[in-house]
Formats: structure tokens, C-alpha cells, sequence
């Protein structure tokens, strides 16, 4: 592939901005149970049916540590190539919110489970390294409903308490696309690990973005607004290119940008602001002296990192080297786990070029077309593999085989079955294809005459002919033997 | 026929288990004793109806294998006890009825012991004098004007009054020892973590305790050993094995070391509470024990610095009290903010407002740094001091507080007077260590005194023996006419 060049600017007459985001994200930890209780965490349950006495704050309940939310945390650490702090500590972020039963929310504050780490993109014009600068557990809070009654504000409990795991980036990111791959990356790395998974509709993964502009090649930063809670990649983006845009705006009419959160209208697609720096509140952290500092012992966190699964970086690199593929088809196979399960189940037993095609351009467009992820793909690995070796095999041609598997789409059905039953078997027997060749050089013998005679062009328009002649099955590679041999009488 | 006001719980015990008593006799009795008594103001709850079905499904079916057999037993209303309300002393709470029973008073329940009824306590365990409390003060049996001590001010009233034959309350910052101490009984606060702090509505979560108050060491030692346990639902419960106190209590202290801290010896002490820890000593000596005078340089600066730690970490607590799920709401307010406003302002009353501000205060931005984060600091130099002493000595005894029980209304317009009260006792909590009130004496005006026994982490079995030890030299008498009745 050639390499584009970084190219992301607001530029206007006068100068060109430069946009500088960094995120932050709460991923939902996956856990049957909250960070804090044993209720269920479930999504999509009655209202108020996971809800424990600790979930809802009753007078006397105390938070107890889910210790598999911690490996969870700790296994997400890893896979950023974070450092894993043996001590951390929960806080207490104090403010007042209907769905906020407790009046806090247990948070960790100046020291986070996990600390710095990194994440690799892969951008047309090449790597980017994006700095983690944390990431920390907490609790989600519960749903203020808004819209069932004119004067009341129903609540759901149901989330509150669910573990979350808030990773912050650096501000290292220069473009929507760049968040767009950022979170994509940080999605599949989840999904690899188990500790999230990434679903954007059910709230499962949603940021703070905050963003800010310099003129290109200035060293400070700018001032910064956040955006709160975005939850999904394409209102990121569009929030990010509206808010930069606002900001240039403001600029460069010689005003100063102010230190605020703002709230992105998806609708208007505009952000608004939500409250001042003035406004901000004080959360009031301080060590929640319910739950003792959480010491985590090294050999826990090594015996997590012996069991990691193979991360997207390093199959990537292992699929480029023992299958040969380029940068681009490897990192497309390893964005998902089940595509690259997928992958590797066909090529246990067929072509593996064949195979990386056929993934990547036929069943991608099936899959985008109907909708389906991999794990619902029509076309099972194992029928895919089949379809590849009869195309190796010779039994059918590139050209049947598309035919055939759009009927296995269509079907679900085993390929060889189909070949067999529509009778789209090649046709490779040279004595029957000869006849064939015949038939058709004499139907045209102007034409083998011209070709004679140097319009060579022509060649295409026989083999054509042959293919039709035998409904596309003829063996094109004996095709091509005969024709050539036939011409040359 | 024995006088129940008169003899121990231990004695009580052994009563039952000689089938001298039935648990619904005992029963009748302490009812009889609370209705006669009402003016004392002890209790916010009672269940009789509920105690006398217990008592006798007890005698129908006796169960002598635990250690408090078909005992009742009433509780300060801070403990959580399913289906009976548990107000905490606020209004704010008023008509709480939990649905759950904290590990405290189950493991009572578990022994055989039978709710009485929830006692009176300072709001929120807020106050050293039971007058902050929504449901009026508490009136020491000692006297007619007298403060009982607070918070646990029901709790030593009634159990010097002998509507219940032992109670337990809850320590943050002296709430056993100080009414203890004020109304001649034996308190006890635990090592932080010996008792569960789950389903006890929470003041102060690094500071709370609960304990037992009693009429004697005895059964100080009995209660201790009911109530203890270790609780996978509170991270700040010790796992530790269950020990005998009362079994293992020894008078024989021949050999000990006990420090006398020089901090204590505070200005405007009355001479009876100096002439009191002089006759302490004086015990100790004789039962063959070496006195070493020692010191706790930071003892200062424990006032203060409970008096931020303690608020900041209710101000947190207390949030929780918005209206929104439970306990009182106000009918006022145009939308949610005001609601809050309303509730809180209407449900919460002046002593709790001023801790939950003084709380918010010290940790908001800009002062955190200087209050919170300070006091802290300060709490390990006073837990450090501790642990210096405990290398030389085995227990430390000082007065359990600088005054006997003072008259109701004296220092309600004061608070820093009132939080003078707590200054022998806060220091305990701020270090997680055990101490014992018990009575030594009465002053001029025939008003209980108390001395304490500060033991270092779990050495609870050893402080109790010292304390066994003083009390059967110190022959503390309780002069009580029931003038009530």
C-alpha cells in the first residue's frame, strides 16, 4: 500500500489548526456480578430487579470488592502494555444525583489499578503509538428516566453498581480518524481479553472526548473542552470535527475558548455547553474508608499474563509472518477474534491466498450486505474450505465457484452438494473439451482467420465462446491448452 | 426470689440454665421495668409483643448450648434489625423498617438473646449527651437532670436502670466508654474490626464500633465474645478465630505493665477524677503490677483531628439521606435540587447539619490538603505513639473522661465544650485500639466515675483481665433509689 500523509488540519485563509484530542473511556466491565455486590448485571432486565441493598444504599451496607472485576481490570492493563499497580486505592466522588443512591460513586482517584500503557494504530501513513495514561475501576450509576411521567423522574437501579473500567489516553490522537481506529482498537483488544464487550448500542462502551486546537507546529496546548459521554464511533467523530471547528472559530475572531463540559447535539450536530469550569463540581474524593487500599500480590498479576490470550498485535505480526500476508489483510482478519477464528479454521484445510480472498472480498460483502457478524456467517469455515480445495482441486472454475457460493449463502448447504446437484462440475476431460474447441473455431473460421493474421486480441473471444459452449464449466486452464495447440494448426 | 436489678447478666445466664427462670419471666420483668421507667425517655422502639412470642417459643424449646439463653436484650437504634424500625436517632429516618438484621445483632440472636427494643441515641451517634437525638433526651438514672452521655445515652441509661440486663452500642469517638462512664457502668469499645460494622447505620466508617456495655466485667467479657465475629461482608472485619473471653477472664495480673500517659493530666481536671486514677494505680500496684509513666506526645492533636476526619467521612455517609429511596421526604421543593434541600434541611437537625458541613468543608478542593489530608497524618503519629508505648507496656490507664455527667442543657449552646468531653476517649478510635470504661468511684456529688483501659490490637482478653481485676479491688458501689418509678 502507499503510504498517504497525515493530513488532518482545520485550515481557513489564514492559518492551519491542528486538533488534539484525548479520551476518555468507560468500558463495561464483563462480569456476572457488580464491582461492589453480587446482584446480576444483565442488560435489559425489569427495572429495579438487579438492585441489592448495597446497590441502593440502605442504611448500614457495605461495598465488598468483586475480585473477578479486578482480574478484569488487570487482564485490560496488560493488553495496553500498561504498568499494573500492586496498590490501589477506591475513592469517593461525592455529588448528589437521584440515580446516585449512595451519594457517591466509588471510584479510584490518585491511584488507579492500572497506569501508563499504549496502544498501536494502524493509519494509512503508517503506525501511531497512543499514550494510556490510566485506567481505573468504578462504579456505573443507576438511569434517571425522564420521559414516562410529565412530573416525575422514574429510576433504574438495575446499572448502578456495574464495574467500569475508565481508560484515559493521552492527549495523543490528531484526527477523527484516528479516534475512529483508537476506539475500534481498543474495542477488539477488549473482546480478545473478555473484559468488554465493546457494545456501543447497549452502553457497554462510551467516552468523554476532550478536544482542543493549537496552530500547526505551536508546542502548547490549547484550552480544552470536554464532551461528555459520546456513545457511538461515528458521533465522536462528527462531535470532534463540529467542537474543533467551534473552537477555530472562536479563535480566530480573536476570543478565548473556555474551560467547559459540553454535551454533543447528534441531532443538530453541534455541542452545547453543559456547565463552566465555575460550575464544575467538587467531587470531594477522598479514600473510601469502607474498602481497604487493594494489594495485589505479583505473582497474581504474572499468573494472569501467562494466561492472556494471543493479542491482535501479536497475531497480526504472526499471521504476516507464517501466512504471508500484507500488513492491511492481516490487520482486517485480526480486528475481530471470531474473523481471525474463522480465517484459521479455513485455512487448516485449503489455499491459504484463496481463503484470505474469499474472506475478505466475497464473505465480507455477504456479511456487510445482510448484516450478520462472522458468527452467523450463512457460509460455515468448514464449507468455505471445501469450496476453496474444489477450486484448487480443478473440480470448478473461479467463475462456478462465485455461482456456487452464492447459492451457499442462500442455502446454508455443503458446496460439493450443490455442485453435484446443479451438475456445475468442471468440465476437464480433454477428449470432450477438444470437441468443444472444434465446434466453436468452425462456427467462426473468419475469425481464427483474422487471428491468423496477427489480431491476436481475438484469443478472449474464443475462449469466451468455449466457456459458453459448455455453460461455464469448461476447465480453463485445458481450455487454454487445446485452444492454443487448436490455433496453431 | 432474687432481685433481677441487682445481679449480673452472668448470673441471669446461670439462672436460666438452672431453670430458676424462664426467658418469658425475665421478659415480664424488664417490661415491667421500661413502662414504669418511661420517663427516663430510653427507648425510641419497643416490641414487647414480638419479645414475649420469642421469649416463650424460647421456653417451649430450651437451648441452653448458647451464651445468652432466652435473654432479652435491647439494642441502641443504630443496629439494623429487620422488620422493627431503626430510626438512628433522626427524624430523617423516622420510619425506617429494614428488611435485614446487622451481623451484630444476629450473632446476639444466634446466642439465644431476644430483642427488647431499640434504644435511645444521640442523631446519628452525634453527640455526647443523648440531646441531639429526634426523639428527645435521654435522662440519667443517676440523677433527674443529669445527661446519661451520648451517643449510646439509651443504652447506658437503660442499662443502668435495668430495663435490659446488657446492651450494646456503637463507639465512634468515645459513645460506649464516656455514658458508660457517666452512668457507672462497664463499657467496651473493640479493636477496629473485631465486630462487623454491617447493617449498623454509619457515622464514621474508619472510626465506628460496636461494643458491649454492661453491669460488670463479667459480662462485658460475655457480650464481647457473642458479638465478635468475622464478616466477609464488611472488607474492614479481621479474620480472626472467635476467642472465649469469658471463660478465659483471670484475675491474675501479677507481672503486667501498665502506662500512665502524662497527656492525660489535663488543666481544669477535677481533683476527684486526678484522686480517682491515683486509686487506680494504687490497685494495680498492689496486684503486683509496675506502673511506667510514658507519653503520647500527639495526644493534643487528637481532638481536632477527629473533629475532621470523623465529619468529612459523615458528610459522605450521610449523603445517602437525599429522600429519593427512603426515610423521610419533604413535600416542598419544585424540582429535585430543592427536594434534596427540603428533606435534608427538614430531616436532618443542627448537630448533624454542623458535621456534614464542617465534613463538606474540610474536603473540598483547596482545603482538603490542609484538613483532611493533615489529619490524617496526624492519626498515624497518634497511632504510632500507641505503638511505641505498647512496646513497653501492656495496657495504658487514664480517667475515661475529664468530668462526671454534666446537667441537661449545660453545654447544648457550646459545642466545642461539648467536644471537649470526648478528649480521653477519641484517641482510642483514631488508632483502632480496644479500651474499657469501668466505674472507680463517684464524685462529691455522688456522680459516677469512670477510669479506661486502652489495650493494644486484639489484646482485648488481656485488657479485660486487667479491668477484672480492678473492679474487684475498687468496690465500686451503685447507689440507685429507682426515683423514676
Amino acid at each position: 500500500m502507499s503510504k498517504e500523509k497525515f493530513n488532518y488540519f482545520i485550515k481557513t485563509e489564514k492559518n492551519n489548526w491542528e486538533v488534539i484530542i484525548g479520551l476518555e473511556v468507560h468500558a463495561q466491565v464483563i462480569s456476572n456480578s457488580k464491582l461492589f455486590s453480587g446482584s446480576s448485571t444483565k442488560f435489559g432486565g425489569q427495572p429495579n430487579t438487579q438492585v441489592s441493598l448495597v446497590d441502593s444504599a440502605f442504611p448500614g451496607m457495605l461495598p465488598v470488592i468483586n475480585k473477578y472485576c479486578i482480574e478484569q481490570a488487570i487482564k485490560t492493563g496488560l493488553g495496553l502494555n500498561a504498568k499494573i499497580n500492586l496498590l490501589s486505592i477506591f475513592d469517593r466522588k461525592n455529588y448528589f444525583y437521584a440515580d446516585l443512591p449512595a451519594g457517591y460513586q466509588i471510584s479510584q482517584y490518585k491511584n488507579p489499578i492500572v497506569g501508563e500503557g499504549s496502544v498501536t494504530l494502524d493509519m494509512p501513513y503508517g503506525t501511531k503509538v497512543v499514550g494510556i495514561e490510566r485506567l481505573h475501576l468504578e462504579q456505573d450509576a443507576g438511569k434517571s428516566i425522564h420521559d414516562l411521567s410529565p412530573d416525575n423522574t422514574y429510576v433504574d437501579l438495575n446499572r448502578s453498581g456495574v464495574a467500569l473500567m475508565e481508560i484515559v489516553s493521552k492527549p495523543d490522537l490528531r484526527s477523527p480518524e484516528e479516534v475512529n481506529s483508537y476506539v475500534k482498537k481498543l474495542r477488539t483488544i477488549m473482546r480478545y481479553l473478555g473484559t468488554c464487550d465493546g457494545n456501543m448500542q447497549e452502553g457497554s462502551l462510551r467516552a468523554d472526548v476532550n478536544v482542543s486546537v493549537r496552530k500547526k507546529g505551536e508546542k502548547k496546548l490549547g484550552t480544552r473542552c470536554e464532551i461528555k459521554n459520546v456513545n457511538s464511533i461515528r458521533f465522536m467523530e462528527m462531535a470532534i470535527e463540529s467542537e474543533a471547528n467551534r473552537q477555530v472559530e472562536i479563535l480566530e475572531s480573536g476570543k478565548k475558548i473556555d474551560q467547559e463540559t459540553r454535551l454533543f447535539d447528534t441531532k443538530k450536530n453541534e455541542t452545547r455547553s453543559m456547565r463552566s469550569k465555575e460550575e464544575a463540581h467538587d467531587y470531594r474524593y477522598f479514600p473510601d474508608p469502607d474498602l481497604l487500599p487493594l494489594e495485589i500480590e505479583q505473582s497474581f498479576v504474572d499468573n494472569l499474563k501467562k494466561n492472556l490470550p494471543e493479542l491482535p498485535d501479536q497475531k497480526k505480526d504472526r499471521f504476516i509472518k507464517d501466512f504471508k500476508l500484507s500488513s492491511y489483510e492481516a490487520n482486517v482478519l485480526v480486528s475481530d477474534n471470531n474473523i481471525s477464528q474463522y480465517f484459521e479454521d479455513v485455512i487448516k484445510n485449503s489455499d491459504i491466498k484463496l481463503a484470505k480472498n474469499w474472506i475478505i472480498v466475497e464473505l465480507f460483502a455477504v456479511l456487510n450486505k445482510k448484516n450478520l457478524d462472522i458468527k452467523n456467517s450463512p457460509v460455515s469455515s468448514n464449507n468455505l474450505a471445501k469450496l476453496i480445495n474444489s477450486i484448487s482441486s480443478g473440480e470448478i472454475s473461479g467463475k462456478i465457484a462465485k455461482q456456487v457460493f452464492e447459492l451457499m449463502v442462500n442455502t446454508g448447504d455443503d458446496p460439493s452438494k450443490i455442485i453435484k446437484e446443479k451438475g456445475l462440475k468442471q468440465q476437464s476431460d480433454p477428449n470432450e473439451l477438444e470437441k468443444i474447441v472444434k465446434i466453436v473455431l468452425d462456427k467462426n473460421t473468419d475469425k481464427v482467420q483474422q487471428f491468423k493474421s496477427g489480431k491476436e486480441k481475438l484469443y478472449g473471444f474464443f475462449v469466451g465462446e468455449i466457456m459458453k459452449a459448455s455453460s461455464g464449466k469448461a476447465n480453463p486452464k485445458l481450455v487454454n491448452d487445446i485452444l492454443k495447440k487448436e490455433l496453431k494448426k | 426470689m432474687v432481685d433481677l436489678n441487682n445481679i449480673s447478666l452472668t448470673e441471669i445466664v446461670k439462672l436460666v440454665k438452672l431453670k430458676k427462670i424462664s426467658s418469658l419471666e425475665l421478659t415480664n420483668h424488664y417490661i415491667k421495668n421500661i413502662e414504669k421507667g418511661k420517663k427516663l425517655n430510653c427507648f425510641i422502639t419497643t416490641c414487647f409483643d414480638e419479645t414475649i412470642k420469642n421469649s416463650k417459643t424460647f421456653d417451649a424449646k430450651k437451648n441452653y448450648d448458647s451464651l445468652l439463653p432466652g435473654i432479652p436484650i435491647a439494642v441502641k437504634d443504630l443496629f439494623c434489625t429487620k422488620d422493627v424500625k431503626t430510626t438512628a436517632g433522626s427524624k430523617i429516618l423516622e420510619n425506617f423498617i429494614p428488611t435485614y438484621e446487622s451481623t451484630v445483632t444476629s450473632n446476639l440472636w444466634k446466642e439465644g438473646a431476644i430483642l427488647l427494643g431499640k434504644l435511645n441515641c444521640d442523631e446519628f451517634a452525634m453527640g455526647s449527651s443523648n440531646e441531639t437525638s429526634f426523639f428527645g433526651n435521654v435522662i440519667n438514672p443517676i440523677e433527674k437532670n443529669l445527661v446519661p452521655g451520648g451517643s449510646s445515652g439509651g443504652s447506658s441509661s437503660a442499662l443502668a436502670a435495668s430495663f435490659t440486663p446488657a446492651t450494646i452500642g456503637t463507639d465512634t469517638g468515645g459513645s460506649i466508654r464516656q455514658p458508660a462512664s457517666f452512668t457507672g457502668t462497664v463499657g467496651l469499645k473493640p479493636t477496629y474490626g473485631l465486630c462487623s460494622r454491617w447493617g449498623i447505620v454509619a457515622f464514621a466508617s474508619s472510626l465506628d464500633q460496636a461494643g458491649p456495655m454492661t453491669k460488670n466485667v463479667e459480662d462485658c467479657a460475655l457480650m464481647l465474645e457473642a458479638i465478635s465475629s468475622y464478616d466477609k461482608k464488611d472488607s474492614t472485619s479481621i479474620n480472626k478465630k472467635k476467642e472465649n473471653y469469658s471463660k478465659n477472664l483471670n484475675k491474675n495480673i501479677k507481672g503486667m505493665k501498665i502506662g500512665i500517659p502524662k497527656e492525660y493530666r489535663v488543666d481544669n481536671m477535677p481533683k476527684e477524677i486526678d484522686q480517682l486514677w491515683s486509686k487506680g494505680i494504687d490497685i494495680l500496684k498492689k496486684s503486683g503490677v509496675k506502673i511506667i509513666d510514658i507519653s503520647l506526645p500527639h495526644t493534643k492533636y487528637a481532638l481536632p483531628t477527629y473533629y475532621i476526619v470523623a465529619p468529612a467521612e459523615a458528610s459522605s455517609n450521610l449523603a445517602r439521606y437525599d429522600g429519593v429511596k427512603f426515610g423521610y421526604r419533604s413535600n416542598k421543593g419544585k424540582n429535585l435540587l430543592e427536594m434534596y434541600e427540603n428533606t435534608r434541611g427538614e430531616g436532618f437537625g443542627d448537630e448533624v447539619k454542623r458535621r456534614v458541613l464542617i465534613g463538606t468543608y474540610v474536603l473540598s478542593s483547596g482545603y482538603y490538603d490542609a484538613y483532611y489530608l493533615k489529619a490524617q497524618k496526624v492519626r498515624k503519629l497518634i497511632k504510632k505513639d500507641f505503638d511505641n508505648s505498647f512496646r513497653k507496656v501492656d495496657a495504658i490507664l487514664t480517667p475515661s473522661t475529664p468530668s462526671s455527667a454534666f446537667k441537661i442543657g449545660e453545654k447544648t449552646s457550646d459545642p466545642i465544650s461539648m467536644y471537649l468531653n470526648d478528649i480521653f476517649t477519641v484517641p482510642v478510635n483514631l488508632a483502632g485500639l480496644p479500651a474499657i470504661s469501668l466505674p472507680a468511684g463517684q464524685d462529691s456529688k455522688g456522680r459516677p466515675l469512670g477510669l479506661q483501659l486502652i489495650s493494644n490490637s486484639l489484646d482485648e482478653q488481656r485488657m479485660l483481665n486487667i479491668a477484672f481485676a480492678i473492679e474487684s479491688e475498687i468496690s465500686f458501689k451503685q447507689n440507685l433509689n429507682r426515683w423514676w418509678e
